[in-house]
């Protein structure tokens, strides 16, 4: 569609990705100006300005930002890794598992300190991690990525009758934030936790991206990828664990916040094709974009109240993607 | 670059008999040598064996006088160029990215593409003849010219040596020739070349080596002359044909050709 070289194309999103991030700072309940925004990043100008910026708009862009590049770069990954072009990093159970997690500890009136929730989630979605691997695994030594999506399906069927369960005995608060919780919303973002999500990013996105030119093997078949010189077992082991581990940070910090690993990867290559070596980046760069957007579109259009983040992006990308994929269906 | 193997078993699990019930075999460097026998015979096991993606219960393997388990997938990588069967990409790819994909076991995770790796594509696509496809996308290829992109992979690998299972299944005549016409070329060059076909007459002709396989054990190894003898082809495959030479012209003259008579050819 736009032919441009790979790195041209990666300098376009980073464009893009600071132009969102500026707009997600300006907008919401008080509109700012490019230069108050400066100013205030700097420490100058309005007290209260200084405040919602750095304190509020600041730290909820770079979360969102954060959650967007981690869902879209595992959703890429499940993706190339499972073969199968309806995986998202949701797809072996690692949000439901992070939904049991959040919903025992909001059940138990664990929520506390803002760090119960989040911390139970991530526990609960590395707990579904090595179930599922436990299950597939079991079924053979070889870890079979059609048993390993069994496996993650059963899992998370079972992991949401527990969640239906526990949300038969709630009381309405409980119920009410679990719910909130399981849409998705980046309502609760502060530093600390943008500096947990890191945490798991960084390195994660490191070792993907160095997984980036076995992956590509391993999607045209398994065993070319071997004949070609790849260690399958443990290129699948290393880009599943990352893959699971990144979207549990960012499930644990911001809810299950759907589409954006499903369909970012997808956008990226109807435009660009999918090699990983430039999918992975780039589909991190526009998850990183596209759901700043989304959240700023929720912060905005109801004002006072927000919408569910999770309602944003399918009502924003549903329509976008369906009108990408009418225009180049053979594509795909 | 050859192999060897020796005493080779192996059982798929759940399986009540060996696919490989005691194989010892000797793949000459420099030649080629075709694989045949009848369906479930255990030639792609075999292949599967020799090429260490599938482990045998007993026996051992040797590649260039060194045991398969020695080899490491990089290093059997920058030897050995495979062409397996029953690839489909799930995502969209073009011709170019698939061919240079060969280069992975000389480039790595991180190295870009140099000279010498662009040079190789370049060699690799021009021997198989798929230049002119290079931009096309795989799923708009037909079933031949996926077949030529993928020994094009194979080639980029820059190997010693060669494996193919069943290169030209479901290819038409010229598609087929075409293949077999370039493994003799390859092969005269001083590749290693080793098929799994169950075309008995192209292998007669195009192989230096036939080893028939039967029921998980070597039949028969040798020229072909020596291993296309009517009874035994006759026994291995349970119909019958009658063996005749190839009638020429061109460098196959008098190869002998297998010849499937009707059911009423038994009298």
């Amino acid at each position: 569609m736009i032919r441009l070289r790979p790195a041209a194309r990666l300098l376009l999103l980073v464009v893009l990705l600071l132009v969102t991030f500026l707009l997600a700072v300006r907008l919401g309940a008080v509109r700012l100006e490019v230069g108050q925004v400066l100013d205030a990043v700097l420490g100058r100008g309005d007290p209260t300005t200084v405040a919602i910026v750095r304190g509020l708009r600041l730290p909820r862009a770079v979360q969102t930002a954060l959650v967007g590049a981690a869902l879209a770069i595992s959703g890429a990954t499940f993706q190339a890794l499972l073969r199968n072009a309806l995986a998202d990093p949701y797809v072996l159970g690692v949000s439901s598992g992070a939904a049991v997690g959040a919903v025992a500890a909001v059940g138990f009136g664990l929520a506390v300190s803002p760090w119960t929730v989040p911390a139970a989630a991530f526990v609960g979605a590395v707990v579904a991690m090595f179930v599922v691997f436990r299950i597939a695994a079991g079924a053979g030594p070889a870890l079979d990525t059609r048993t390993l999506l069994l496996a993650g399906v059963v899992a998370s069927a079972f992991f949401n009758a527990v969640i239906l369960l526990a949300l038969t005995f709630a009381d309405a608060e409980a119920f009410r934030s679990a719910i909130f919780w399981m849409m998705g919303s980046t309502a609760g973002a502060s530093w600390p936790r943008v500096l947990a999500l890191l945490v798991y990013l960084v390195p994660g996105l490191l070792v993907l991206l160095a997984l980036a030119r076995p992956l590509n093997l391993m999607a045209v078949g398994e065993r070319t990828a071997a004949y070609l010189g790849t260690r399958v077992a443990r290129t699948r082991l290393l880009a599943y664990a990352t893959a699971s581990l990144v979207t549990a940070a960012a499930v644990a910090v911001s809810g299950a916040i759907g589409f954006v690993g499903l369909v970012i990867p997808h956008v990226v290559r109807l435009l660009w094709g999918s090699d990983n070596r430039f999918l992975l980046p780039a589909s991190a760069l526009l998850g990183a974009s596209f759901l700043m957007l989304a959240d700023a579109i929720a912060r905005t259009v109801a004002a006072p109240a927000e919408l569910p983040l999770g309602v944003v992006t399918a009502f924003v990308g549903v329509p976008f993607f369906a009108w990408l994929l009418r225009r180049r269906p053979a594509a795909l | 670059m050859g192999w060897r193997a020796a005493n080779l078993v192996f059982r798929y699990p759940g399986a009540a008999t060996n696919a490989l019930d005691g194989v010892t075999l000797d793949v000459p460097p420099g030649l080629c040598t075709a694989l045949i026998g009848p369906n479930g015979a255990g030639k792609s096991t075999l292949l599967h064996t020799l090429l260490g993606t599938l482990t045998p219960r007993a026996g051992e393997v040797w590649l260039e006088s060194r045991p398969l388990a020695e080899w490491t997938r990089v290093a059997m990588a920058r030897r050995v160029g495979v062409v397996p069967q029953g690839e489909d990409a799930p995502f969209p790819m073009a011709v170019r990215e698939l061919v240079a994909m060969g280069r992975y076991p000389h480039l790595g995770a991180w190295r870009r593409e140099g000279d010498r790796d662009r040079r190789a594509i370049a060699e690799a696509m021009r021997l198989a003849d798929v230049e002119e496809l290079a931009e096309r996308s795989l799923a708009t290829l037909s079933g031949g010219e996926r077949q030529r992109a993928r020994l094009a992979r194979a080639l980029a690998q820059e190997p010693a040596a060669l494996a193919l299972d069943e290169p030209t299944v479901a290819l038409d005549i010229q598609h087929e020739m075409t293949i077999f016409e370039l493994l003799r070329t390859l092969s005269r060059e001083g590749r290693t070349v080793l098929l799994v076909t169950h075309h008995l007459n192209l292998a007669a002709r195009y192989a230096d080596r036939l080893v028939l396989m039967h029921r998980g054990r070597v039949a028969a190894a040798g020229t072909p002359a020596e291993v296309l003898v009517r009874e035994r082809v006759e026994a291995v495959y349970g119909w019958p044909v009658a063996i005749v030479p190839h009638p020429g012209p061109g460098p196959d003259a008098g190869a002998p050709q297998v010849v499937a008579l009707s059911a009423a050819g038994r009298l």
